[in-house]
Order: structure tokens, then sequence, then C-alpha cells
């Protein structure tokens, strides 16, 4: 079974809650898919077993030797990224796209494509099973990719190891690597926020998340910080067919627990918090088996 | 990695960033205009979170403009395609689909990012190209001397990064001209940064004059401002720290930032109080006079020690 957890922007609590979930799970193959920010092992500490380079796109580099300074290269880029840097033609790193066309019309073939090969995918194991997770390096391309490689290390380590759940810890966003991220997972749980832009971030995801298929849930993280809004969410969801799987309160043990390297589970584990995720948990897996694909979601416009 | 882009506006701009998102970024943002709106000083709040633009939830602004952003994108002629395949050799980003046998071919506009590495790959002149809009940058009145300008992408495209340069260029103008000059010379530009540390990120970081890095107390936030400092080094730019949610957590960020040098420009206490006012929506700044005096003193001190706006590079 494979469960990911997302939540549009971030500060939702969303990696709290996979690590509190991790924790439940023993055994767990543990996917940080968040890979531009990861987060999770700096809680768990994983033993790196095995490390992988990961091409994030390429850059162009000018060969200053080569350069006669024509400027064809400038015509032709259409990112700003070929500049004049006292009368040399130079390249913005921070514009450079990776297109390679400047390296095609270049005369002197003076410009080359390097790859950005700063990028690693770690995978090892920890305290409860094994666990996947990248660093993107800045300014790096192609985070959709690394997430899907994040996801196929995770299910290789899942048989190898025969481990039964996979648990992944999903990118912010509505873009291509949440896409990457709940691609043919069984389940998918959205941590919202009461507020106007956790509702907004809501209704795009579930935009995005529609046409998957899996079944959904949704958690109302830090309900009680703002009643009214949270009441909005909920009716919100009752009417577009997805199901609550709980509510969770404000409390500063959880910030408390990550404080001290800790899931919310491991450092209080009969704090409120804590017996409302492990009845979370219950309610997801049991539905999830029961009525596995008649759970479709449909999405309504706001009241 | 440093930054060449053409300037050609007056503006000062601060970018507000944090690596991942729910540190306060916004939050931080979205006071800061508003107590250098009340104090009359022209500022522009650019929102470069074209994926989820939310900053105008808080203001509640008179619409002034609304600009589409295109984008140009190949369209292949199959009439005249030979299939030779040499434009999708040349297509960096995978985009071009060919199947030579049942003669199809055509670009995949989610992937394409519209360099034209195709049509200049093209001999037998089968590709042109047309103009697909990407996204809209709206630009809202909030005072006579304060605007917002939103960037916001349409989903299905692979990167918003040319909205968002067109969104900060906008900002840099948005203001209303002073008789005599074009554009407000040494305006505030504020850029609400994008979440992460991809293209989008450092894009938005390159065009500012300086960067507030906004974090919080635990070693999540510590590990996040790691990283971003990294980033904001190789490209050479100044930065300083504000810390979120002081007092909860622990010590880690003001140990860290204490054995670098490198300047903590606020704290801002954590308060339930706060939490509750800002999932409502609400402006902290406007019952918390003391937050909003710290803000102006803290632009202040930003624009005093790195300077008025139009500086040639
Ligand atoms: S414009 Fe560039 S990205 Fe788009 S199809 Fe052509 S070569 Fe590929
Ligand atoms: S380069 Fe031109 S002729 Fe060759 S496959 Fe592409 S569109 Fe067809």
């Amino acid at each position: 079974m494979e469960t990911a957890i997302i939540s549009g922007k971030g500060g939702t609590g969303k990696s709290c809650i996979a690590a509190a979930f991790a924790s439940l799970l023993n055994p767990v193959v543990l996917a940080d898919c968040d890979v531009e920010t990861a987060n999770l092992f700096l809680l768990f500490d994983p033993l790196p077993e095995e490390t992988q380079v990961f091409i994030g796109g390429r850059s162009a580099h000018i060969d200053g030797t080569l350069c006669t300074n024509c400027g064809l290269c400038m015509e032709y880029c259409r990112y700003d990224a070929v500049y004049l840097s006292d009368g040399q033609v130079a390249i913005d790193e921070a514009n450079c796209e990776g297109c390679g066309l400047c390296s095609r019309v270049c005369p002197r073939q003076a410009i080359a494509m390097v790859d950005n090969d700063k990028s690693r995918l770690y995978s090892g194991s920890f305290r409860h099973g094994q666990m996947i997770y990248a660093r993107l390096a800045p300014g790096e391309d192609n985070s959709g990719k690394l997430v899907g490689l994040v996801r196929e290390k995770a299910s290789a380590l899942a048989l190898d190891k025969q481990i039964e759940d996979i648990l992944i810890d999903g990118p912010p966003g509505i873009g291509c690597p949440v896409m990457s991220a709940i691609t043919g997972v069984d389940r998918v749980v959205i941590v919202t926020e009461p507020s106007m832009s956790g509702l907004l971030d809501l209704q795009r995801l579930l935009e995005v998340v529609n046409g998957f298929g899996p079944s959904t849930w949704v958690i109302l993280n830090k309900h009680d910080l703002h009643p009214a809004m949270a009441r909005r969410i909920e009716s919100f969801c009752r009417k577009s067919g997805i199901a609550i799987a709980g509510k969770l309160p404000f409390d500063p043990l959880v910030p408390e627990a990550m404080v001290h390297c800790k899931s919310i589970i491991e450092w209080a584990p009969h704090s409120g918090v804590a017996r409302e995720l492990k009845k979370i948990w219950n309610t997801i897996t049991n539905q999830t088996d029961n009525n596995l694909w008649k759970h479709k979601t449909r999405v309504s416009t706001p009241d | 990695m440093t930054t060449h882009a053409a300037r050609n506006d007056l503006a000062f701009r601060i970018a507000i960033a944090s690596g991942k998102g729910g540190t306060g970024k916004t939050f931080v943002a979205t006071n800061l205009f508003y107590s250098l709106l009340k104090q009359n000083i022209p500022v522009t709040l650019a929102d470069c979170d074209a994926e989820g633009p939310n900053d105008a939830i808080f203001f509640p602004g008179r619409p002034v403009r609304s600009l589409p952003v295109t984008r140009r994108t190949p369209v292949i002629d199959e009439r005249i395609c030979t299939f030779c395949g040499k434009c999708r050799q040349f297509c960096s980003f995978h985009a071009i689909f060919m199947l030579p046998v049942s003669r199809v071919i055509r670009c995949m506009d989610e992937l394409c990012h519209g360099c034209g590495a195709c049509l200049y790959a093209c001999d037998a002149g089968a590709i042109s190209e047309k103009e697909v809009q990407m996204g809209e940058l709206n630009v809202f009145s909030v005072t006579r001397t304060a605007r917002i300008v939103e960037s916001r992408m349409q989903p299905g495209f692979p990167s918003p990064v040319t909205l968002i340069k067109a969104a900060i260029r906008e900002a840099g103008h948005a203001n209303t001209p002073l008789p005599g000059h074009s554009v407000l010379p040494g305006h505030t530009v504020l850029l609400d940064a994008p979440p992460g540390i991809g293209c989008p990120f450092v894009q938005t970081v390159s065009l500012a004059d300086y960067v507030i890095l906004v974090t919080e107390p635990t070693p999540f936030g510590l590990s996040d401002l790691k990283q971003s400092v990294e980033c904001l080094q190789t490209m050479e730019k100044p930065f300083g720290v504000v810390l979120n949610r002081a007092g909860t957590g622990n010590d880690g960020v003001n140990e860290y930032l204490d054995k670098e040098g490198f300047p903590l420009l606020m704290e801002i206490p954590f308060e339930r109080e706060i939490a509750f006012n800002y999932a409502r929506g609400r402006l902290v700044c406007k019952s918390w006079p003391g937050f909003q005096h710290a803000l102006v003193k803290m632009h202040e001190l930003i624009r005093r020690t790195y300077g008025n706006g139009h500086h040639q590079r």
C-alpha cells in the first residue's frame, strides 16, 4: 500500500504528520519526496547506505579561448542568459534554462552543455524501516523527475526488504512534482489548515488529485485556530464528497517533539494529538481496504 | 553564480524568502508592505509565487490592470514535415512527440519551454511559432503609493520563470510616476519569493538587491536556512535573517547565526494570538504598533546600508 501525504503550500504540518504515521507503521519504507527541502532525515537520522547522483538538467559554459564574441548566441537566447561582460560574451547561470540552443548556433563550438550533477539521492535504514531522501541542489531543474526516482527506489526497497507499506511525504505546490508523487498511489492524504489560503490551496490540489482515482482524505490540522474557517472547509469537503479523516488541535507538543528530533508518536505517545493521529490512521487504512477505488472524488465550486 | 540582467528601473528590490513554506515568509512580506505603506513610503509588493499567489487576499485593493503573459510555442505543419527528427534531437526538454509511420508530429505544451531550438533545427520550414498565454499579472492599487503585482500561472506549464521575471519587471514600474520622472526613483519593491530552492526561487532572488530569509527556531528551520544561505552565498547576495516564532523551539538558529556572523534582523515572538489573527487573514501589525515600527526600522536599516535603488552593476 502506497500512501502519499500532500498539502498544497508548506507549513500545514504535513511532514510532522508523515513522521507520526511512519512511527505507527513499523516497518515502513519512508520516501521523502519533498526533494527541494527534505526534512525528515533530520528527525529520523537514517544511516545512508547508498548514494546516487541525480542529473538536474544542464547549463551552458563558454570557453573564452574559442569564443570570438560574435554575439550570435546572444541573439538566439530567449532567456537573457547571454550577456556582455567587459566586451566578452558570458553566461548568466541563474537565467540559463539549459535548452542548448546557444551551443547549437555557435560557429566556433565554444559553448558546451554541462550536466548539473550536484543533486543526490540517498537511501538507508532508520529506526522504523527504510528511508529514501534526496537533496536537490539550488537552481537545479527536474524536481518532478527526482520525485519519480525517489519513488522507484522506494518500491524497489519495499520489494527487497518485504515491507508492505510505503509512505510518501509529498512536495509542496500543485505542479509536476506533486503529480509525480501521487501518480498510482493507493491513498492520498491532504493536510490543510483553517485559513483562506488553506481553503484555496485545498481546492487547487483537489483539481489535480481528482483525475488520479485513489481514495482521498483530508486532515484538518490546527482546526481550533479558526473554528469558523474550519467549518467552512468541512462543509466544502462534504459537498465535494471528500472524507475528512480527522481534525487535529493546535498543540505546542508537536513543535516540541520536532525540536527533540522525535515524531509526536515517539515523543508524547499518550497526548491527545498522538491518540487522534492513531485514530486517523486506522480510519484511513480500514476504509481504504474495504472500498478501494469506490471512493471517487468530485470537486465542487467553493461556497 | 551571479546575475547581470539589464536593469532599467530605479527600484530597490528586497526579496523575502524561506526554503520551505510555512515559516512565515508571506506573513513578513505582507506585514512589511503594510507598515511601509502606512508611512507613505512608495512600495510595491510582487507576489512571485506564481503557482499559488496569496498576498492579495490580505489587501482590499482596486484592480488596476491585468496583463497576459505569453510564451512562444512551436506549431509543426505535418504536410511540410519530412520526419527527419532533427527538431526532436534539438529539443532538450523532450517536448517533441513524433510518429513517423503514421505521420504524426506535435509539440507537447506541458513540457515545452519555448526555447526555439526546434525552429532553428528544422531545414524543411515545417515549424512556425505562435504565442500562447501561460499566465497573467494582476496589478492592484492599495493606496496612492502602494501597489501589488500578482503573478498567476495557468496550470500545465513546466516553469513559471518567465512569469516571475515579468512580474518583477512590472513591479519596478508599477508605482505612480512623479512629475518629471518616468518611474518613482528609489521606491521599494518587495518580492515574495516562491518556496523551495529550484529555478523559480533562484530566479527571484537573483533579481533582488537584498534578501530577507525568514526561518523558525527548529531543526527543520535551521536546515532550510543553511541551504538557502549556501545558495545566496554562491550568488553573492547580501542577506539577513528574520526569526519567526522566537521563544519556541531551540537555540540552534541563533547559535548558527552567531557563529557565522550573519545578521539577525528581527525576532518575532510566538504568541497564540498572532497565529489566530493570521489564520483569519488579518494583518497582525495593524493592532501591534511595536511590530509595525520594528518593520519600518528594519527597512530603513537595509536601505541605508545597501543603497537607494538606482545603481549600476
Ligand atoms: S521550443 Fe524548445 S522546448 Fe519547445 S519544442 Fe521547441 S525545442 Fe523543445
Ligand atoms: S526538423 Fe522539421 S522536418 Fe525534421 S522532423 Fe522536425 S519538423 Fe519535421
